[in-house]
């Protein structure tokens, strides 16, 4: 099969651009390495929908950024049913010193056409953060910065990019790229050939082997590590907002972030580190996340930690790089998506379009696109009366399986009906095993409702991808 | 199911009893080891058995309505109580409540241990559910972090179905299981017990390749030079449970924050009246036959509450 485009990963970047595209008359690949999309960078993203304040206002990611927030709040959270909550942030000082820094922040913002920012006092915070330390002396209110579920903006951009037209293949590693003589690749992926015209390069941490595969060995990317602890859902209520400390060189600092599923966050760290796969957590990062976040909301303890995970940014330098490579006619490289490439995606996704577009594409708009995502059923979201009609269509929505978090086997079905292959694929689609049992009473009966969905043996059943089988044998 | 039968032993005349499993019984079923109802019933049986004795008491009584695969979404300290079962979201008023909700386990989050997140981590009791209800073997070698109850029996478990068992590790002076366990479960099947140890890093991307353990002082710092690796597929995770509250706690009782319990002056009361703890929800017990003991004085209490009688 020949493409027009192949999109080389699903993550945030790839599965939006692939949205992007199939707006259009185009054959369009989406080719992942992992078994489901989203398990890649965009799995560890923390979910903050920025505003587009710390960029430079000369910077790509900077209007990207704003462009993206405004596409996420306006079109696409409620095009594809997204839990988005514009929380706002804050960006706090420990000393009145530095608000002159906090001053520059909240100019340079203005200047890319971030509204409403105001920098606050400390009775402003008593009021509307309570549990700010005594540290805390002044903060910029940043009102139009928010919170989503990162993997599931992942599954609802591919989902609804497969309604429209594209082609998702998972567990397809690129291991050769062959450029043709006329125009056009030749891309090896699991053992399979795919031809297309041209190549839109979102491979994320790998983003600079691809493009040396095509033929443009022209940037190197630096894995930069964040760990990540996610606090008790008890602790929702900690905070209102987003909490930045003032930004040092390398990274935000250690944040407080309020997630959509309830659970607050803190982290993350940023160290860099040679290892594309080195996604461990350390007794170092925990005490430095601890101590960041306790410097913010003291009251935040280690006994409120039900889990942590490491990400790994794909830094490419300071900025983006989103360009055709001239040493490879027809590849367009979107690669050093760090921070805030959730937020930019959509944006990324038009630029790229049109890069496309100015290189010979012929980008003709469908007669029907179908624009709208049904939002997925969360029993946790939901009124008595709406549980009630849910129960009288589906008497499995009242059949619990994971008592943490309240998901009913038609929950867990239905994630596994829209593409879950995996028991993490399951838990990201429907937070069952992510409460704060961690999958002791549910992990058995989820991996038997996958059996029986997906029809394959238990030994079988992997945590996220083959090499991660949950069990060696079984007993007849 | 205790505190059931005594509760109608002493009078009250209509006992719903909710479970969210297909069975009653909890997690007895799961324990197929024997050493259970020395004490209750003066002989030895294993967990099922031991559940059995009273699912039939509760069967036979006509005053008591069992729901099962039933669970409570809800709690009010007016004793209104909300659950799902498939097929419904009903909704009960009662003049007492019991919550008799077992605990969880603590996870390897809790420890917490570093390193990545591979499959082959399980807590112990989900490895017992796989093995005794499914008949799923976890893994190959195996790596057993704490040295409670579960730990100890799960070790044996695994070595009869043919797993090497490589350590058990132990982070304290002494075990917190019974001395019985750690005799029959380790030491009559040759499995190293590392006291005064943790595991400092978990390794492997898809599944768990390795541990590195260290030794740590009295102080529960690590030992320079200690450290050592030891290979395997699976962590079983053995530290400890925690009381499920979660309805209580909704319900606005006040809990305990550092043990999950209830703040009570007495046992199997709570700070609402007319609403009760017992079990290991209440405190996590060493034996079964103490949580029948105090169950079924729950029941009795629940009783002198609804006649009326101070408490």
């Amino acid at each position: 099969m020949v493409s027009d485009v192949i999109i080389i990963g699903a993550g945030i970047s790839g599965a939006a651009i692939a949205r992007e595209l199939s707006r259009y008359k185009l054959k369009v690949l989406l080719l992942e390495k992992e078994a489901e999309p989203a398990f890649g960078v965009s799995k560890s993203n923390s979910g903050i929908i920025h505003a587009g304040t710390q960029n430079p206002p000369s910077s790509l990611k900077g209007w990207l950024c704003v462009e993206g927030n405004r596409l996420i709040c306006t079109q696409i959270a409620s095009d594809l049913g997204l839990d988005f909550v514009q929380c706002g942030q804050l960006i706090v000082v420990f000393d009145l010193a530095d608000l002159p820094e906090l001053e520059k922040i909240k100019k340079e913002g203005e200047e890319l056409g971030v509204k409403g920012l105001e920098i606050v006092d400390r009775a402003w915070l008593d009021k509307n953060e309570p549990n700010l330390g005594p540290e805390v002396k002044a903060a910029l209110y940043v009102p139009s910065a928010g919170i989503i579920s990162p993997y599931r903006f992942v599954y609802a951009l591919v989902e609804n990019a497969v309604k429209n037209g594209v082609r998702l293949l998972t567990s397809r590693r690129v291991t050769a790229i062959r450029r043709k003589e006329t125009n056009g690749f030749e891309v090896v992926a699991g053992g399979e050939v795919f031809r297309a015209r041209f190549i839109v390069n979102a491979a994320g941490l790998f983003a600079d082997e691809i493009s040396a595969l095509a033929g443009a060995p022209t940037f190197k990317i630096v894995p930069r590590k964040g760990e990540e602890y996610l606090l008790d859902k008890k602790r929702e209520h900690i905070a209102n907002h987003i909490i930045f400390p003032l930004p040092s060189k390398t990274s935000k600092g250690v944040l407080i972030i309020k997630t959509s599923d309830g659970n607050p966050m803190i982290g993350p760290t940023a160290h860099d580190t040679l290892d594309k796969t080195d996604l461990s957590t350390t007794d170092e990062g925990l005490a430095e996340v601890l101590a960041g976040a306790r410097r913010m909301i003291p009251s935040i303890s280690a006994g409120d930690i039900i889990a942590y995970f490491s990400g790994l940014r794909p830094v490419a330098g300071k900025d983006f790089i989103i360009r055709h490579e001239a040493a490879a006619p027809g590849l367009v490289n979107v690669a050093g998506i760090q921070s805030p490439g959730l937020t930019s995606a959509p944006a990324i996704a038009v630029m790229v379009a049109d890069i496309l577009k100015a290189h010979g594409l012929k980008l003709d708009l469908k007669e029907e696109f179908h624009r709208l995502r049904p939002r997925p059923v969360h029993l946790f979201q939901v009124s008595p009366e709406e549980t009630r009609q849910l129960i009288a269509k589906n008497p499995a929505y009242g059949d619990i399986v994971c008592r943490c978090e309240l998901v009913s086997a038609a929950e867990i079905r239905d994630a596994i009906k829209h593409g879950a292959r995996t028991l993490d694929g399951v838990k990201f689609r429907t937070r069952a095993q992510s409460g704060r049992c961690h999958g002791g009473f549910c992990t058995t009966r989820i991996m038997k409702i996958m059996r029986e969905e997906l029809g394959f043996p238990v030994t079988a059943i992997t945590k996220r991808g083959p090499g991660s089988e949950l069990i060696k044998d079984e007993r007849q | 199911m205790a505190a059931a039968l005594a509760a109608r032993e002493a009078g009250v005349r209509d006992v719903l009893l909710l479970e969210r499993d297909q069975h009653l019984g909890g997690i007895l079923n799961q324990c197929i080891h024997p050493g259970f109802g020395l004490h209750h019933f003066k002989t030895e049986l294993t967990g099922p058995e031991y559940a059995d004795r009273f699912a039939r008491l509760v069967k036979e009584d006509s005053g008591i309505e069992v729901s099962l695969r039933s669970f409570a979404v809800k709690l009010t300290a007016d004793r209104r109580l909300s659950y799902l079962r498939p097929g419904a979201l009903e909704e009960v008023k009662a003049r007492a409540v019991i919550l008799a909700t077992g605990c969880r386990e603590r996870t390897r989050e809790m420890i917490p241990i570093p390193g990545t997140r591979p499959a082959g981590v399980y807590p112990a009791g989900l490895a017992q559910k796989m093995v005794n209800m499914e008949g799923w073997i976890p893994g190959r070698q195996a790596v057993i972090v704490g040295s409670g109850d579960i730990g100890l029996i799960m070790a044996r478990r695994l070595a009869l179905e043919g797993v090497a068992v490589k350590a058990v590790i132990e982070i304290q002076k002494t075990s917190r299981g019974l001395v019985r366990n750690v005799v029959q479960c380790l030491e009559d099947f040759g499995i190293p017990l590392y006291f005064q140890h943790r595991v400092s890093m978990i390794y492997g991307r898809d599944r768990v390749e390795k541990v590195a353990v260290v030794k740590v002082g009295d102080d529960l710092k690590d030992i320079p030079g200690s450290g050592f690796e030891i290979p395997c597929d699976t962590v079983l995770v053995s530290v400890g449970l925690i009381p499920e509250n979660e309805l209580l706690e909704m319900a606005g009782a006040e809990i305990d924050r550092r043990t999950n319990t209830p703040v009570a002056k007495e046992v199997n009361l709570t700070s609402i009246p007319g609403v009760f703890a017992c079990g290991n929800a209440f405190k996590v017990y060493d034996l079964a036959d103490w949580v029948t003991r105090d169950s079924a004085l729950a029941g009795k209490m629940a009783a002198q509450y609804l006649n009326g009688a101070a408490l």
